[in-house]
């Protein structure tokens, strides 16, 4: 866990870094938490003193955004879901980690045929289109959150295979590697030990590019109506507003879903881009 | 460069064979009979039969395969299960209007991106590009659905400056020729979409050259233009904004593949009757060979794309090696 630690303290070391890492640390606890603090549950309907449904009223002091169509509360349902959105991502963004690490280091490492099988394979999934592939997979296997990751991770592991392998062209012609096999060491000893720790901080700064992808590709699939039914993600609740076409007459229920993934989203950014001012100093502004 | 370009073709076709492979196999995966919503239980068994045989679904799966590829080299995508049309007759314009709105907004995107970004890598450390930067970086994490909702709240809802979505007036233009394209009326229903979608591509080609351009500034070459007593105007375009291109170039194949495929949203929100909408629309519907039609056709687009612009490249930077 060295090169976590190690993460952490480059990204700390800017003021940006800082406060990007602070506000993903709130998102994170509140997809934790959030569940606890909200007042109603993610479906559940609002009824006034007079038992009548409460649709679509403003916000009020008593309901902070106010409700939907349907009478329910919209901040309950931002801050249920908090969590979808950060768990797909997360677990999306270390599938794309597991695979296109492992591709990108043994196809450059090992080169010839294998190298050419695995970049053409890679080729193929780049031909792929993204969102239209995630749609047709999760028509195959059925809508949840799983289902979601999988799918996503199927199609997104290919850009992260590229640009590890181009990395490990580069890596295998330096000295220590050289070093490590004049000590008698094995390829699988050289590949994991010596390059993969090398590769890391160019890895690290694309699975945070692909966390971020991750997070508005999964908003994305619950606004156009593919989301996990049984939960609440800010896509899904974007999703409801353009559905009933209430969505111009509610401002209060369409902004703060869309508010909440970009502070989330660019949060990821800008912690993905205060690392990579560390490990690349040709990009900081002398 | 003709081996170069011979080479990149054959890649190419491999790819498209491929992909179709992939494609068929994922399609034959999804949920209940595909003749299910043509051929009913309630009709007699013979006729049931005979349906089955005119689809080509009593032979061998082989043989189905290659059925499927000849059908789709020749653009044959069979008939829709919704409107029990050609395919292909209700791809046409799709086609076109998917590549209307995405097109010429990424190279606007580009263009824009390369120029802005150039001169927040070179005139760097101020006020002004730690805004844009921060700006940018923003409106790239924002969900393009989400400001396309925005957008028509404000522009179209509020403000009354643009339709809220459609290709042209409903009814104006009842058989759509290519006139239609041309009209007024058209473009107007056009401007919305096309800023919003500009706005949101425009952030990573300058996010992109700015970096680039913190690199190469402080290169000897420079250093060099500067000595030679060069203007910086000139030392910024000719010197340093080209060679920091190339980065930015090699980008396009994956978004314009992003984008195409990001149709799927965008068009969705401004109900525009592109490719991706269509998509969204058939799979809503079970209309599977529409699915699928409009599957392989963002697909190819996206071959073709990456092809063009590996071409490009070709002329861009002559050092490129043609191995």
């Amino acid at each position: 866990m060295t090169w976590f630690a190690h993460f952490l303290r480059a990204v700390w070391s800017s003021t940006g870094g800082r406060v990007a890492l602070c506000v993903l640390a709130a998102c994170i606890l509140l997809a934790l938490f959030g569940p606890w603090l909200a007042p109603y549950g993610p479906f559940e309907r609002v009824y006034d003193a007079d038992g009548r449904l409460m649709r679509m009223r403003p916000p009020s002091a008593d309901h902070w955004l106010g409700t939907t169509v349907f009478g329910r509360d919209v901040l309950s349902q931002m801050l249920w879901g908090a969590r979808p959105a950060l768990v797909v991502g997360f677990a999306t963004a270390f599938g794309v980690a597991a695979i296109g690490v492992n591709i990108g280091l043994i196809s450059g490492y090992f080169g010839g045929r294998i190298d050419s099988v695995m970049m053409r394979i890679t080729d193929i999934f780049l031909g792929l289109p993204f969102l239209p592939f995630i749609i047709v997979m999760l028509a195959i296997t059925g809508r949840s959150t799983t289902t979601i990751i999988v799918a996503m991770t199927l199609i997104m592991w290919r850009s992260a295979a590229r640009v590890i392998r181009a990395q490990v062209l580069s890596l295998k012609q330096m000295p220590f590697v050289a070093a490590a096999r004049t000590t008698g060491a094995g390829d699988f000893t050289i590949l994991y030990r010596e390059i993969a720790p090398n590769v890391m901080p160019i890895a690290l700064v694309n699975i945070s590019f692909a966390l971020a992808w991750a997070i508005i590709t999964e908003a994305s699939i619950g606004f156009l109506g593919y989301g996990d039914p049984k939960a609440v993600s800010w896509g899904t609740i974007i999703h409801d507003a353009y559905a009933s076409q209430m969505m111009y007459n509610a401002p209060w229920w369409v902004v703060p879903p869309g508010i909440a993934i970009m502070v989330l989203v660019s949060s990821v950014y800008f912690v993905g881009r205060a690392y990579e001012q560390v490990v690349n100093p040709r990009l900081v502004v002398q | 460069m003709r081996r170069y370009i011979a080479r990149r073709l054959v890649h190419m076709v491999i790819t498209l064979f491929a992909m179709m492979t992939i494609m068929f196999f994922l399609f034959r995966l999804l949920p209940g009979d595909p003749t299910a919503t043509v051929v009913s239980s309630a009709m007699y068994p013979r006729a049931q039969e005979a349906m089955r045989a005119q689809f080509g679904l009593d032979r061998p799966l082989f043989e189905q395969y290659l059925i499927y590829l000849r059908n789709y080299a020749t653009f044959d995508f069979g008939y829709s299960f919704h409107s029990s049309r050609r395919v292909a007759e209700l791809m046409g314009g799709r086609v076109v209007n998917t590549l209307l709105l995405i097109l010429p907004s990424m190279i606007v995107a580009y263009v824009l991106g390369a120029l802005i970004g150039a001169l927040m890598g070179w005139y760097r450390g101020g006020r002004a590009e730690a805004a844009v930067v921060f700006v940018a970086t923003c409106l790239q994490a924002a969900p393009v659905f989400w400001l396309g909702m925005l957008s028509i709240l404000a522009f179209s809802i509020s403000l009354g400056w643009f339709p809220p979505g459609h290709l042209v007036t409903p009814g104006m233009w009842p058989d759509q020729t290519w006139r239609m394209y041309l009209s007024a009326d058209f473009l107007h229903h056009l401007a919305l979409p096309f800023i919003v979608h500009t706005a949101y591509q425009v952030c990573f080609p300058l996010l992109l050259m700015r970096s680039s351009m913190l690199g190469t500034a402080g290169e000897d070459f420079v250093e060099f233009a500067r000595v030679k007593g060069l203007t910086e105007r000139r030392i910024l375009f000719h010197h340093a904004a080209r060679t920091s291109l190339l980065p930015v170039a090699t980008t396009i194949p994956m978004i314009l593949g992003w984008a195409l495929a990001g149709s799927v949203v965008i068009e969705t929100v401004f109900s525009w009757p592109g490719l991706g909408l269509m998509m969204v629309e058939a799979v809503q519907r079970s209309d599977y060979p529409v699915v699928q039609a409009a599957f392989f056709l963002i697909a190819v687009l996206t071959i073709l794309g990456t092809f063009a612009a590996d071409m490009l490249y070709g002329l861009l930077d002559p050092r490129i090696v043609y191995d």
